[in-house]
């Protein structure tokens, strides 16, 4: 086995060398052409075309800041919530048996199957004051409790339709990994929650991280579980983005848009440089 | 820490640190333990030895508290800890994959055990850097495990479990994973740490080699029950059954009948041996190791023969000579030619008599040996259960 090695790129076939071509082409048509759109519109005069730094602007006002802050604000509780329920079932998932494992996962994976609109609708008819919810507590003799129309609403609509993509990198991540790991710890002198805390936890890091990305990125951007599950006072930047969008103010719509995405970008980036990603896993960026 | 050569290690070898009563244990139904007993005694380096699926590795998981026993008691010092989950057992384990935190370097790994016990940084940095020196890897505290060789991360396992301090060491398979030089200087140094330390090593492998070399004692398993318990020599020279017989090096064994004491007779011709106690005419099984038989001239020889192989192994000759239809390995420095008739001559004490057991004729003659058929059964030993 000596020898020249082989030069790959010529021996790689016809199907090898193009089978990311339809990709590609895709990626140019509607991923790359309407990003540079975005970012064009971003930066330009809305009656003069000319270059301007006034639409990024708009989004450091006191206005935007806050409507801003209060999407992050719901979306980081969004996020925290879809841990501390998601970590827990993905780390129950891995101690059971190959077969239930798989049950569960469908189970975990069986709403995802539906209409992501529809869940909402149906999450609404729960919520409402003379929804399921309420119309039970009646019933049983207890106030109705105000829910739809509330930031907790919102937060609900987050979990609700995001949990799975919390849940499914953590289960992922820990189900390959190596049970000696927690021998070794148990071993050594941890008991159940120190073999947590000290092994799987750092362990599953990079399943965690790629978690919260896949909840918060949709959750600080959405705009639909607002407008649906919440009020006049939960109005979201994906909000303001669609109603920019909806009054063709293209040039209000892009540079929101363009702002959001480069925060989304630096946040992430800055995330992943912190963690280790050499244990591989589920990272997104 | 390492008290060396104390009173308590001239003097202590005959405590009994650990006991295993009847120890039985089912996995999905299969029996893959059934009634070990075994003590296990104070700064003794014990192995057990045994083909994959015997069942060695499971006693071993079990006195770790990684399995409970289904039936059965474990003791510690006397006290029965059937029920004391691993974390709270005074021992420690060095894993046949290690199982090195990657998230951890190696200082971190190595302090681990001491950082659960909130050991002050001062001592736990002190006790780190002499495990290190212990185990040869000074200045390798920052490097990471995931890029360390086989080696070094073995030696890292083992200075991560003995920096607690154990009464005991388990080793599964430890040295599987390295190539067969390194497995070679890391017998002498694992031997080596266990006398310095006094630290009671109980070592699990496949290899006979491995374990005749390393331990003081060698308990032989198959299919779940413990077949012998003895020193090196004595499970060499006096096998309890053929299983034992086959399994510890190299040897030939044949259908006898004990005649009276002192007499045996087996390849149609009766012998002189050392052995008694049998009834007469009993039927029993006969070893004779390949290097205790003699070549002669055909017309010395007790037994003669048509050699129809010769290989040459460094040392010596590994030659196979079939006797009447059997055929028998025999070791010689000296050369003969292959299709060649020779006499063997056997000494009495190079004969061993087993009573016949339920692994009576389960191991031929040499007639379908091949060096290559020998490698390969070596090489897929796979970790068991």
């Amino acid at each position: 086995m000596t020898g020249v090695p082989p030069k790959s790129n010529k021996s790689r076939s016809l199907l090898q060398r193009y089978a990311a071509a339809p990709h590609i082409v895709w990626s140019v048509l509607f991923i790359i052409v309407p990003l540079i759109f975005v970012a064009y519109y971003a930066f330009t005069d809305v009656s003069t075309g000319e270059f301007t730094f006034a639409n990024i602007a708009t989004f450091f006002t006191k206005d935007y800041l806050l409507i801003f802050g209060k999407s992050v604000k719901l979306a980081v509780i969004a996020t925290v919530i879809c841990l501390l329920l998601g970590y827990p079932i993905a780390y129950f998932m891995t101690t059971c048996k190959p077969k239930t494992q798989r049950i569960l996962m469908i189970l975990i994976m069986l709403p995802m199957w539906m209409n992501f609109l529809i869940r909402t609708y149906a999450l609404m008819t729960l919520l409402q004051d003379t929804g399921i919810i309420n119309t039970f507590l009646n019933s049983m003799g207890i106030d109705t409790i105000h829910i739809i129309g509330t930031e907790g609403a919102v937060v609900i609509g987050m979990v609700y339709d995001y949990l799975p993509y919390m849940i499914l990198p953590i289960y992922s991540v820990m189900s390959k990994m190596d049970k000696s790991y927690v021998e070794a710890a148990s071993d050594l002198g941890c008991n159940g929650f120190g073999v947590l805390r000290k092994v799987i936890f750092p362990l599953s890091l990079s399943g965690v991280i790629s978690g919260i990305t896949m909840v918060f990125v949709p959750s600080i951007s959405t705009f639909y579980i607002s407008q649906k599950l919440g009020g006049v006072d939960t109005l979201l930047i994906g909000d303001v983005i669609e109603q920019h969008y909806t009054a063709a103010n293209y040039n209000m719509t892009a540079s929101l848009s363009f702002v959001l995405m480069m925060i989304l970008i630096v946040g992430l980036a800055i995330v992943n440089h912190y963690t280790d990603s050499d244990e591989g896993g589920g990272m997104l960026i | 820490m390492l008290n060396f050569y104390s009173k308590e290690f001239l003097c202590g070898m005959e405590k009994k640190l650990i006991e295993l009563k009847n120890i039985c244990k089912s996995f999905d139904g299969e029996r893959v333990l059934s009634n070990v007993d075994l003590y296990i005694h104070d700064h003794e380096f014990i192995t057990l030895l045994g083909p994959s699926g015997c069942g060695k590795t499971t006693t071993l998981r079990i006195i770790g508290g990684f399995e409970t026993p289904d039936e059965g008691d474990l003791y510690f010092e006397g006290e029965r800890i059937n029920d004391v989950p691993s974390h709270r057992r005074n021992v420690n384990t060095v894993f046949q994959r290690y199982a090195l935190f990657p998230h951890l370097n190696v200082y971190d790994n190595i302090a681990f055990g001491l950082r659960i016990k909130k050991v002050k940084e001062a001592e736990i940095s002190e006790r780190v850097s002499e495990m290190l020196a212990l185990v040869n890897l000074k200045g390798f505290e920052k490097r990471n495990v995931s890029l360390l060789s086989g080696g070094q991360q073995q030696r890292v396992a083992i200075a991560r479990a003995l920096i607690n301090q154990p009464e005991v060491l388990l080793l599964d398979e430890p040295l599987a994973a390295l190539d067969l030089k390194l497995r070679k200087d890391m017998q002498v140094e694992l031997k080596n740490i266990q006398t310095k330390t006094g630290i009671t090593f109980i070592y699990v492998t496949h290899d006979q080699e491995e374990a005749l070399s390393m331990s003081d004692t060698v308990v032989v398993m198959a299919d779940g029950k413990i077949q012998q318990i003895g020193t090196p020599i004595d499970i060499y020279n006096e096998p309890v059954n053929a299983f034992v017989a086959d399994f510890i090096g190299e040897s030939n064994i044949l259908d006898g009948v004990m005649i009276k004491d002192f007499c045996v007779k087996f390849a149609s011709h009766t012998f002189d041996c050392l052995d008694k106690g049998f009834l007469p005419n009993e039927p029993v099984d006969v070893v004779v190791r390949p290097e205790d038989v003699d070549v002669v001239p055909v017309e010395k020889g007790m037994l003669s023969g048509l050699v129809t192989s010769v290989t040459f192994k460094g040392v010596h000759y590994e030659i196979i000579v079939d006797i009447d239809g059997f055929k028998w390995m025999i070791q010689s420095t000296d050369y003969v030619a292959p299709n060649s008739i020779i006499g063997v001559y056997i000494e009495p004490d190079a004969i061993h008599i087993m009573k016949k057991s339920e692994y009576s004729n389960m191991f031929g003659d040499y007639s379908t040996f091949s060096d290559e058929m020998e490698h390969l059964s070596d090489v897929t030993e796979d970790e068991e259960e």
